[in-house]
């Protein structure tokens, strides 16, 4: 790899990589993502390369292995340009007959291609699957054009182009301008309008300033930074070098989850790669401008997603958040000031100097701009990573590109992780919306959207993330270490039939308390789980508390497992799958459990080919 | 920990104390825990008070101050994983095996360990053993799962008896 030691070099380089792309005659893009990993597809890049050696095809076709394309339920994936083929659930064995018949002679082969749930057809072409169609997918569409460890193809697609037009001679002001003229706001949880943060920074006193990467993407159910990190590490480095030139700071870090082992891998190459190509370092594209970054891994501490606890683990130190007074961007890491950005902020940030503030404030509703990548998990037909102009629909969201759910009706989405809410299918008119969600009780959040079923048991979400919530608090301050404790205890006896009808008031008064009085947003929000619940399924803790019921057949200590007669065949595999001895019954006669012996681990529920053991 | 082992982990990074946090990850992912003389060798290398280390090591999740199981099963808690019934799937483990999460069993084969989420959330519920990963798991294979571990944790420990004696 050569050094870039001007301006133009870039452009030289840029254009002497796309003709050498050009020069295959197709290229197969795989899905090399966590989720795909984890469905074998390494195995997959490594029969497709033996036989397009094996098949004569070496040297024409160009293998590419990408990051996460979003549509992890169809993994692993496999995208044949420039036919725009698209490829789902593909196993190593596929790669013989994809060799012989795709690359050598255009075929289709049928049974890989996407089936669409609705219309129960096969769609050949990636571009006209109705899961991407209702995207608008500026960020993640990059994705699936670099591969995440080489430097080469993010240059290729145009990448370093904003950072290049930024260093010749667009002023800091002018850049800041620009940010604060785009309406970007952080896409951490927050809010915060981004400019605004630059700005703060960029005035406060002193020569020695820090940019930090959030990349401790703490929300259960959430993934998207993960995916932009792990996919395409280069864009989320350039929007933090252009960040640095604007607030004039001369060292930045990534803050990454150790849970995601292939994010750490990537961004630590690309920052090497960045250092090699005078992209990162002393005075890059040979300008005076120097700056460099340094990977640190978090210790999987939910708290250190909030700014002072993650500046205080940075420093090596336990994650425990400081009082706000002085702000950050003034008194941050090392009481130097700091501009702290999530993932996806930061890689919004060259697409905006590329593209210009107008075409970013464009996008999206009056008081959010731009674009949003969700992840959509739970019960939902087209569970992924989903990335739409701000203002869309929940329904649409759900419905249209999420395909609803597979089993039973949807009941209810939860939006924002444990600080965020649960809402009824009454309120999925509702557009994504930092200030419309927060109004609902529920918030955007990091993008987190997780669908419920009828399956699901409202006490038991809220017993869920208040154990989250309890087992993350770090203790410090008293609202939040004994409040979260005392909700549980609460939520706990309602779950397992003890509740008492004043519970609730006790409920709604601690949840008040303890958003009031905490320290940290941990803490302000840890409530919202619980009041958005209560606000919206009231009926459904009613139910556990005076009928001592569970009506989703969810929580444990109110339900019990038995065998429906009628349908029960009496092929005995629920009486030898039970680990507890608790199924009786003579073979071809409808079985019974024995409630005495049954643990309720829903061993003879899974294994009943026929539906016949019930929850009630 | 062995002399050459840390000096490895702490090329580079001496009597810097903000290196802390990542000293003990590598410290963690070679050793599987961090033992009382890891901790005192870390506080005098890197000029951290051993109080200070001692928080850091149990303030975090990453770090385990016990020794672990040779398996270590990774049950995924999140939230797309729990309405997917992660749940049922961590209290057979765990009951399967007599111990509480984190908790080593007796013979050192097994750690169950919970994680708040591995963001492959399309996939829940996701267990991930030894670096491979299971998914759409439910307590029934959970539990054949520990069963072929165990049985061939058990069988290989007999064979390294035998090469022993051979």
């Amino acid at each position: 790899m050569n050094k870039i030691n001007t301006i133009n070099d870039l452009g030289t380089l840029r254009e002497k990589l796309q003709s050498y792309r050009k020069s295959f005659r197709k290229t197969l893009i795989l899905c090399n993502g966590t989720g795909c990993q984890a469905s074998r597809s390494q195995d997959l890049i490594g029969s497709i390369q033996t036989e397009l050696v094996k098949q004569g095809f070496a040297t024409d076709i160009l293998v590419r292995a990408t990051g996460c394309h979003g549509f992890c339920e169809q993994g692993p994936i496999l995208v044949v340009e420039p036919d725009n083929t698209f490829y789902c659930h593909v196993t190593p064995d596929d790669a013989e007959e994809i060799v012989r018949k795709t690359v050598a002679k255009g075929e289709l082969i049928e049974r890989l291609l996407y089936t669409d749930p609705v219309s129960g057809k096969t769609i050949p072409r990636e571009s006209d699957i109705p899961f991407y169609k209702a995207q608008d997918r500026q960020l993640l569409a990059q994705n699936r054009q670099v591969d995440p460890c080489n430097i080469e193809d993010y240059i290729a697609i145009g990448g370093y182009s904003a950072l290049a037009k930024v260093l010749s001679g667009i002023s800091q002001k002018s850049v800041i301008a620009e940010i604060k003229r785009s309406e970007l706001r952080g896409r951490g949880g927050a809010g915060f309008p981004t400019g605004r943060k630059w700005e703060q920074c960029s005035d406060a006193p002193g020569d020695e300033k820090y940019v930090i990467c959030n990349a401790d993407e703490g929300d259960p159910g959430a993934y998207m930074d993960r995916s932009v990190l792990e996919g395409n590490p280069h864009l989320v480095l350039e929007g933090m070098i252009i960040g640095a030139w604007a607030v004039n700071a001369w060292q930045g870090y990534v803050y990454v989850r150790n849970e995601y082992p292939l994010a750490v891998k990537h961004i630590r190459t690309a920052i090497e790669q960045a250092r090699e190509m005078g992209i990162l370092g002393e005075n890059i594209f040979g300008t005076p401008f120097s700056f460099d970054v340094e990977v640190a891994r978090g210790g999987g501490a939910f708290v250190c997603g909030e700014s002072t606890a993650l500046m205080a683990s940075l420093e090596g130190k336990v994650g425990e958040p400081h009082p706000k007074d002085v702000h950050s961007v003034v008194d941050g890491l090392w009481h130097k000031p700091t501009v702290l950005n999530n993932v996806e902020t930061w890689a919004n940030v060259p697409v905006i100097m590329q593209n210009g503030a107008a075409w970013f404030a464009g996008k999206g509703s009056k008081n959010s701009k731009g674009t949003k990548i969700l992840a959509l998990t739970g019960h939902i037909k087209n569970t992924g990573l989903v990335e739409v102009p701000m203002g869309t629909t929940l329904e649409t969201v759900v419905f249209t590109i999420g395909g609803g759910s597979p089993g039973k009706a949807v009941r209810a989405v939860q939006t924002g992780g444990p600080s965020g809410g649960c809402l009824p299918l009454d309120k999925l008119y509702l557009p994504l919306d930092f200030d419309a969600l927060a109004e609902a009780g529920s918030m955007v959040g990091s993008g987190g959207i997780v669908v419920m079923d009828e399956d699901t048991c409202m006490v038991d979400v809220a017993k869920y993330f208040l154990t989250f919530l309890q087992d993350e608090s770090c203790g410090k301050c008293v609202p939040c270490r004994l409040g979260i404790d005392r909700m549980l205890e609460l939520v706990t006896g309602i779950a397992e039939g003890n509740g008492k009808p004043e519970d609730i008031d006790l409920l709604e008064d601690l949840a008040w308390t303890v958003s009031e009085t905490s320290l940290c947003a941990l803490g302000k929000t840890a409530a919202n789980p619980v009041l958005s619940t209560l606000r919206y399924f009231r009926d459904e803790y009613d139910t556990h508390i005076h009928e001592k019921k569970c009506p989703a057949g969810v929580c444990q200590a109110l339900i019990t497992y038995w065998v429906d007669p009628e349908t029960c065949t009496g092929c005995g595999v629920c009486l030898k799958e039970c680990p507890h001895s608790a199924v009786k019954g003579e073979k071809k006669q409808p079985h019974e459990i024995d409630l005495a012996l049954c643990e309720k681990c829903g061993i003879c529920k899974s294994s009943c080919k026929f539906d016949a053991i019930q929850v009630r | 920990m062995s002399e050459s082992k840390l000096a490895a982990i702490l090329k580079g990074r001496k009597s810097q104390p903000h290196q802390l946090i990542e000293v003990l990850q590598d410290v963690q992912s070679r050793e599987g825990y961090i033992s009382p003389s890891s901790m005192r060798d870390v506080s005098e290398a890197l000029g951290v008070p051993l109080t200070e280390v001692y928080s850091v090591a149990s303030f975090y999740k990453a770090f385990s101050l016990n020794p672990r199981g040779k398996n270590i099963l990774t049950v995924c808690t999140g939230t797309a994983c729990h309405v997917r019934g992660a749940k049922m799937v961590l209290n057979q483990a765990t009951g399967q095996l007599g111990v509480a999460p984190s908790e080593m069993t007796q013979d050192g084969l097994f750690t169950i360990e919970q994680v708040n989420c591995l963001g492959a959330c399309a996939l829940g519920p996701v267990v991930t053993e030894n670096g491979s990963s299971y998914h759409h798991m439910n307590a029934r294979k959970v539990r054949k799962l520990i069963h072929k571990l165990s049985t061939a944790s058990t069988e290989g420990n007999l064979n390294e008896q035998d090469q022993h004696h051979q």
